[in-house]
């Protein structure tokens, strides 16, 4: 996979999800040292580096598109890695965020920021800071954006599912998973 | 010739009795065919298309189309797989199907079909249609974001319980199940103990009060593919790319 003294390099990211799918890929609990043993984290919350600096063999992509800036970190994601595997009902479908796909988005901001029966703001203004990522009319799954090279559903997948995924991946094995480890809850 | 005929599916030949349909001769043998408007205790409808096989090469129901002598059946080619993994995909993208929110997850036919095909994600744009929750009868809910429009529940209203709660209404995409009335199911004479949500394969209508019963790992198509208590699975193995 990767050159001959290197250990294979894994990026991750979580763009519109919850950060389940990382919390899952921690429960494969003491296998986590031979991940460790077995890849090389390159950009990835899981220890914290923010930049791609050279090309990664694999990336999971947490999430699916809710604003631009989800995009253009899928992008980034899409042209550093060799391959990207989309991890989570939200990354696959859209998940939950895209709970909000059927309704209007000028109503889901006057409902979140203004008319909501829990909301106080007296000026009645919806948050529009430039630093605030543009939120897009809808929530992408991220195959709808990039190409996407394998798919695992779940929400999120199982320990045991992200587990078998990334070891058949780095070993170059065609993934197979069994009848139990695929699901969409 | 006392009723009884011979088919071939799949290159086995199969003994059937005449007046069968496809779907009801194969399970006698052995062999599942997939279905979702299909219910044994119901008429048969033919609308979902998930059952299609090829009937000397021409793409059937199996669920309405009768034996005939000498049938040459494709159930478990390639191509047949293929039409019906179409059909599911475009089934989800179609109507709105958040599992991971749904009280029917485990426990549904259109999402277990989708597992025994190993379909990770479809192919197809999600389409994320506007449709109305009929939340009003005291027992019932109706949830349009998931109905698939198999009509099992407008059949079982009259078909088993006598009534007519339930018809269909629009044409096309707009298509939907409606109430008989202007106050949605709570205008009906539907009650909690009529069947129209038994038979309903996904989670669009729901009994009030009877979520999350079974836990995860228990319920009926965690670890069992539909299907398999008829046959094997078609493939247990998913490969994606
Ligand atoms: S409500 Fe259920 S049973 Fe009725 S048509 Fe929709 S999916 Fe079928
Ligand atoms: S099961 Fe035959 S068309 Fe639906």
């Amino acid at each position: 996979m990767a050159g001959k003294h290197t250990r294979p390099r894994v990026a991750t990211c979580s763009l519109a999800g919850c950060f389940g799918c990382h919390m899952s890929l921690l429960d494969i609990d003491e296998r986590i040292f031979e991940l460790a043993e077995l890849v090389e984290f390159a950009r990835s919350p899981i220890v914290d580096k923010k930049r791609f600096d050279r090309r990664v063999d694999i990336g999971l992509i947490e999430g699916g598109c809710c604003n631009e800036e989800n995009v253009a970190t899928l992008r980034e994601f899409r042209r550093h890695c060799e391959i990207l595997v989309s991890i989570g009902d939200c990354a696959t479908a859209g998940g939950v965020p895209a709970l909000r796909n059927d309704i209007p988005l000028a109503e889901c901001l006057a409902e979140a920021y203004v008319g909501g029966p829990t909301v106080h703001n007296p000026g009645g203004r919806i948050p529009d800071d430039p630093e605030l990522p543009l939120l897009l009319d809808k929530v992408y799954p991220a195959h709808e954006v990039v190409r996407i090279d394998y798919f695992l559903p779940g929400c999120p997948p199982s320990a045991e599912a992200l587990w078998q995924t990334l070891v058949a991946l780095l070993e170059g094995r065609p993934l197979e998973l069994p009848y139990e480890l695929i699901k969409y809850d | 010739m006392n009723g009884r005929l011979t088919i071939t599916v799949d290159g086995r030949r199969i003994e059937a009795r005449a007046g069968q349909t496809i779907l009801e001769a194969c399970q006698d043998a052995g062999v599942y065919v997939p279905r979702l408007c299909a219910h044994p205790k119901l008429s048969v409808y033919g609308s979902c298309r998930v059952c299609t096989c090829l009937v000397g090469g021409r793409a059937t129901a199996a669920c309405v189309q009768p034996v005939q002598p000498g049938m040459v059946i494709e159930n478990d080619s390639d191509r047949v797989l293929e039409i019906r993994r179409t059909i599911i995909e475009m089934l989800f993208v179609e109507g709105n199907h958040f599992c991971m929110v749904c009280e029917k997850s485990g426990d549904c036919e259109l999402q277990a079909l989708a597992y025994r095909f190993g379909i990770t994600h479809p192919r197809f744009p999600y389409m994320f249609p506007e449709r109305p929750i009929d939340a009003g009868h005291p027992e019932l809910l109706l949830d349009h974001d998931r109905c698939v429009l198999c009509g099992r529940c407008v059949r079982a209203s009259a078909e088993l319980d006598g009534k007519s709660a339930l018809g269909f209404a629009g044409r096309g995409l707009r298509r939907r199940i409606e109430a008989d009335g202007p106050r949605g199911l709570a205008g009906t004479d539907a009650t909690g103990d009529d069947t129209i949500a038994e038979v309903c394969p996904v989670g669009a209508l729901l009994r009030k009060g009877t979520a999350y019963r079974t836990p995860y790992g228990r319920r009926r198509y965690d670890h069992e593919p539909i299907g398999g208590d008829i046959d094997a699975p078609c493939g247990e193995a998913q490969e994606d790319r």
